[in-house]
């Protein structure tokens, strides 16, 4: 029989590290994948999911299951991932601020982990186009897009990660597929057309 | 129901989230207006379009690396240092209980008085240590090794000085 995240979380509480094992088998991808989406870059993903999980074994003692496990993890990820964005910006400014204003000057290699060689061939490509339209997103709609089309939280359970009420959500959503719709014109239109049932996020 | 309101119901209603109400609202509305059922449709492509986005595998060491930084010691805080520490407050109170002890012993003059009494002891029997007839008949030295046979350039002198014996 499979244990719920909540059973397995009150496990952990007991002192069942196994169980955190299971969690972590069992969102590593997610969220790994969600933080990808939101930092765009691979190691630093990485990093920010261990610290996650890190957060939620430290915070073992004060559990106690109000909301799904989910919301939990998905709201300490988000936190960390805004956190993380707005320091990589800051940083970014400071160097484009520290930069020589000589224009002839080959533009400045920013110090990057940011990105690979792979990665770089995988934003020539179409899913590269996709992401980046994805992380050109205002940071709320890009949380809200990520948690509904590809995490397929409900409603309730995004408006509580992003801390807004539900209806606030379903405008924050339809303003974030609306700017996709429009960037993303050229696929969408060769896309074809789905099977009712098909196309829905969940 | 305008597009404008119709937009909020769109998507509960493409991902199949909405209420009958909702729902039938939403279906007259696109019924009629050409551009809203358009959207809609193209809301549909773009989710497939989403799709395309490659899922991202972990690392293989990630799960290891989690498990060691589980198993790590939190690292302190910047206020750790105003935290009572167990062994802070051990070695606190008994500094506490070594002032109170220092605090209840009997003051230096009686220390100053019993020297004093020691110095005279010391001294009082002196005489006898320099009265030279008393120390030649004193039976213990007698025991002590005789002294080795002195050569004939240096003057001879059996007795033994004061000095001595006395080690004054």
């Amino acid at each position: 029989m499979i244990r719920s995240d909540v059973q397995l979380m009150l496990d952990v509480k007991e002192g069942h590290d196994a169980s955190f094992d299971l969690l972590l088998q069992r969102y590593r991808t997610p969220l790994v994948n969600f933080l990808y989406r939101m930092v765009r870059d691979v190691a630093t993903a990485e990093d920010l999911a261990q610290e996650v999980f890190l957060r939620v074994y430290r915070a073992r003692r004060q559990y106690s299951p109000t909301a799904k496990f989910t919301t939990w993890l998905f709201r300490i990820a988000t936190n960390l991932a805004l956190n993380s964005v707005r320091d990589n910006r800051h940083r970014k400014m400071e160097i484009s601020i520290d930069a020589p204003a000589d224009e002839d000057q080959a533009p400045m290699e920013l110090p990057t982990r940011e990105m690979r060689i792979d990665e770089h061939m995988a934003e020539r490509d179409r899913a590269g186009f996709i992401r980046r339209a994805v992380a050109s997103l205002p940071e709320k709609q890009r949380v809200a897009v990520l948690l509904h089309k590809y995490e397929e939280m409900d409603y309730v359970e995004i408006a509580r990660v992003l801390d807004c009420s539900e209806s606030a959500l379903k405008s924050l959503l339809f303003r974030a597929y609306e700017t996709l719709r429009v960037e993303l014109a050229p696929l969408v239109s060769q896309s074809a057309t789905p099977r009712v049932g098909e196309g829905r996020p969940s | 129901m305008k597009c404008e309101d119709v937009s909020n119901e769109l998507i509960a209603y493409l991902d199949r989230r909405a209420n009958s109400a909702e729902r039938r609202d939403v279906e007259e509305h696109l019924a009629a207006c050409a551009d809203c059922r358009t959207r809609a449709e193209e809301f549909r492509k773009l989710w497939n379009v989403l799709d395309e986005v490659p899922v991202l595998e972990p690392s293989l060491g990630f799960n290891a690396r989690v498990r060691q930084s589980v198993a790590a010691k939190p690292r302190r805080n910047w206020f750790w240092w105003l935290v009572p520490q167990p062994r802070w407050a051990f070695s606190l109170a008994l500094l506490l209980a070594l002032s109170v002890w220092m605090a209840r012993m009997p003051n230096t003059p009686a220390v100053a008085i019993a020297t004093e009494d020691e110095d005279f002891n010391a001294i009082k029997d002196l005489g006898v240590l320099e009265n030279y007839d008393v120390l030649t008949k004193f039976d213990a030295l007698s025991e002590l090794p005789q002294a080795p046979a002195a050569k004939p350039d240096t003057p001879t002198d059996s007795s033994p000085a004061p000095d001595d014996n006395g080690g004054m």
